[in-house]
């Protein structure tokens, strides 16, 4: 099952930890914030996708199953 | 004083470890709220060390409790460790230890499951911690006549000092973060400034 | 309390019988009369919303003009609090019928029909219906009439001349997904003839269900759909972050249908006249007719009622042809297509889609060729700045760079190299990447502007500017909001 990341964009609050763990398929724009591969996760990242949203501080970061 | 056994050292012995560690990963959360960094690591290992701390911590709090327990000299029931002001031998202080123990569960169990609650009510919990360290700050010194003076008092006001000028340094943060609906307006008078020269195209028309 | 007045009037034609003869579900208004003929339908042509004359109309004109209201299954009145007993009841109302049985043979007819959302994103409104419909439990409906673009009028102006044919889609589509609580938000500002209305439909019992009526603030983002529901629970009216969907998830966790208060209107006449009726219009992918707020470049702004793929060179008369330099098609939100050319595309999505354009709130302004587009299009971008809710990231920092630059490109002088690259990549930054569509829709505004205003960017690069007039031509609202209260 292949899921997808998504942002809550109101939460994030631009601490950057998702695109350390992940950078592979989040970068950070010139302001900081996290823009998010939208395609699904590669089942070969999805640890390192679960780990990244496990540490967002601002519990901003989801895997969501692909609807 | 006879019948001190190795139980009642290694209690406070962990018990002074664990204020340690809980003295960390509280300065360790702050940072981690205003988005601090320790130099030369990544962004990550302010999250990691704050989270896995946090666990060593409670661990040597299990420690802590557990050899106090055991210990024969005083009459300790385990469930004074989670239920306040239950035990006969310091009443209070013991029980102080206890609110602060059950505030660290909570936190503890809420961020494990992390994933699955909503966002606003695990922040709530862990919100808690402010409440949490200075009880575990007040038991530390009250239940424990070593702490109340000597070197090990001075560790103690060591910690509540670090933790006060962290504190400070979170609240000038705060203090300086505008609320949302003030956000908007400096960042369009920021910018306004830096690219008009002409009085009459301001960003408040 | 006014029964239904069956005299054909002179633009009417009889038809022949369709399915539901509205008087057949046999509810009480219909005082006295057991049995009704027909009612006759209206031939399918404009106007088909506004009443003629163009003056508020009282619900006894508008009961006159249109009919009963006409609901398909038998009236509930237990959901009333106000209940009295009135002679009007017929014996075949069962007052201890508690199941509330909705009928949701409208949300097929709508579905034949195919009506589309009036509210600027188009979407089959048989759907959103059926989401709701098919949801288990409460169920909440709002009509939405904040109209909170500032250049539209066209919802003020059907609230102000029929807001009894908005009540009714209100109410009819409450029973259609059965929503035992209605809500009705308002622009801020005066509404005398809508609550006029709501009372005397209260004096008269038409209605099964209350509505409560909200003021929104006047903030731009007022209007989205969750920040509608933000504001109905008491909260700003601060967008949220969208999954669930409020069709699933809205008001007190309850599914709410929130629907713009032109399609409500919309499907009260249908639930009149028929999907073929509502058909007889527009074209086959786009059916019906819509409201459009229509800023001409040297006459008085107007709202009209046109045919969905009408010619923009029928709204638009001479003038603009001649005049204008670029059209605002849409609304804020929108884009700016040049003119003379847009003269030539049609009022659908369709045709205006491959000019990258949409039909969104209506709004077709022809911007006059003495006026500066570029110190028009930075004005609005600066007021669509001010307004971002400034709880995302990109937009609170995106928007108001992409103001300040393009209010810099909009005095005649040579600008920074960097500048149009900056606006191009913060647009693209914002895209879909905040919790509404504000940072898109700005950023869709912004790059439209610099496409069909580019020669009097290289004209300003040379430190000229063919402006004459420095009039602004669109209205924008005054006062930036600072305060928490600003949203409430």
């Amino acid at each position: 099952m292949a899921d997808t990341l998504r942002v809550n964009p109101i939460a994030c609050s631009g601490h950057g930890v998702c695109a350390e763990l992940l950078p592979e398929l989040i970068d950070l724009d010139e302001w900081g914030y996290p823009i998010v591969d939208p395609h699904p996760v590669p089942p070969a990242l999805d640890p390192e996708a679960r780990r990244a949203v496990a540490a967002c501080p601002a519990l901003a970061l989801r895997l969501l199953k692909r609807p | 004083m006879n019948g001190t056994t190795a139980f009642w050292y290694a209690s406070r012995a962990t018990g002074i470890v664990a204020l340690l560690l809980l003295t960390v990963v509280f300065v360790l959360g702050l940072l981690v709220t205003r988005q601090g960094r320790l130099p030369g690591l990544p962004r990550f290992a302010v999250t990691s060390l704050h989270r896995n701390i946090s666990l060593l911590a409670v661990a040597f709090v299990a420690v802590h409790v557990l050899t106090a327990v055991l210990d024969t000299y005083v009459s300790i029931p385990l469930a004074s460790a989670v239920i306040p002001f239950a035990s006969g031998y310091e009443r209070f202080w013991l029980g102080l230890g206890a609110i602060s123990l059950d505030l660290m569960l909570a936190m503890i169990v809420t961020s494990l499951l992390r994933g699955r609650l909503n966002r606003i009510l695990w922040r709530a919990v862990h919100l808690l911690a402010y409440l949490s360290w200075p009880v575990a700050l007040a038991h530390s010194i009250g239940s424990s006549r070593d702490l109340q003076h000597g070197w090990l008092l001075d560790l103690a006001v060591g910690c509540a000092l670090v933790v006060l000028a962290a504190m400070i340094w979170r609240l000038a943060g705060a203090v300086r973060q505008l609320p949302r609906a003030a956000r908007v307006a400096a960042m369009m008078t920021k910018h306004a400034t830096t690219r008009s020269h002409n009085p009459r195209e301001s960003a408040a028309r | 309390m006014t029964t239904a007045v069956n005299e054909p009037s002179a633009t009417r034609h009889p038809h022949p019988t369709w399915p539901y003869a509205p008087n057949e579900a046999g509810h009480a208004q219909q005082a006295g009369h057991a049995q009704q003929a027909p009612q006759a339908r209206p031939a399918p042509t404009l106007p088909r919303l506004l009443p003629t004359p163009q003056k508020p109309e009282s619900l006894r004109a508008h009961l006159t003009r249109l009919g009963p209201v006409p609901y398909r299954s038998r009236s509930n009145r237990t959901d009333r609090t106000d209940r009295t007993d009135r002679t009007d009841r017929t014996d075949r109302t069962d007052r201890t019928d508690r199941t509330d049985r909705t009928d949701r043979s409208l949300i097929a007819d709508i579905e034949a029909a195919g009506l589309t959302g009036r509210g600027g994103a188009a979407f089959p409104v048989h759907r959103k219906l059926a989401v709701v419909a098919n949801a288990r439990g409460r169920k909440v409906i709002v009509a939405n009439g904040a109209e909170s673009e500032p250049a539209s009028h066209k919802d003020a102006v059907l609230l102000r001349l029929a807001p009894n044919l908005v009540l009714d889609g209100l109410h009819l589509a409450a029973e259609a997904i059965g929503a035992r609580e209605a809500h009705l938000y308002l622009h801020s500002g005066p509404n005398p003839e809508i609550l006029r209305a709501l009372a005397e439909r209260s004096a008269a019992n038409l209605d099964r269900i209350d509505v409560t009526v909200t003021k929104a603030p006047p903030r731009f983002l007022a209007g989205q759909e969750t920040a509608l529901v933000n504001r109905l629970s008491g909260g700003p009216a601060l967008p949220m972050f969208a999954p669930p969907r409020v069709s699933e998830r809205g008001l007190a966790g309850a599914p709410t249908l929130v629907q713009n208060v032109e399609t409500l209107a919309h499907l009260a006449l249908i639930a009149r006249y028929g999907p073929q009726w509502f058909r007889a219009l527009g074209t086959g992918a786009e059916p019906g007719s819509m409201l459009a707020t229509i800023y001409h470049a040297a006459a008085r702004p107007e709202v009209v009622e046109a045919g969905i793929g009408t010619p923009l060179s029928t709204l638009l008369n001479k003038d603009d042809a001649a005049q204008a330099q670029a059209l605002l098609v849409g609304g804020f939100h929108g884009t700016w297509l040049p003119m003379p050319h847009a003269a030539e595309l049609t009022l659908d999505n369709k045709a205006l889609s491959r000019h990258g354009a949409a039909l969104g709130a209506g709004l077709l302004a022809a911007l006059p060729a003495d006026r500066c587009g570029l110190v028009e299009a930075a004005r609005i971008t600066r007021y669509l700045a001010a307004e971002s809710a400034g709880q995302c990231g990109p937009c609170l920092n995106g928007l108001p760079r992409m103001a300040a630059a393009l209010t810099d490109l909009a005095r005649p002088h040579r600008p920074d190299r960097q500048t149009r690259a900056d606006i191009e990549r913060w647009a693209g930054l914002v895209t879909g990447r905040g919790a509404c569509s504000h940072p898109d829709g700005t950023a869709r505004f912004v790059k439209s502007a610099l496409i069909v205003f580019a020669p009097e960017l290289a004209r300003h690069e040379r430190g000229r500017c063919s402006a004459t007039d420095p009039r602004p031509f669109l209205p924008l609202p005054h006062g930036m909001p600072t305060t928490e209260e600003d949203w409430t």
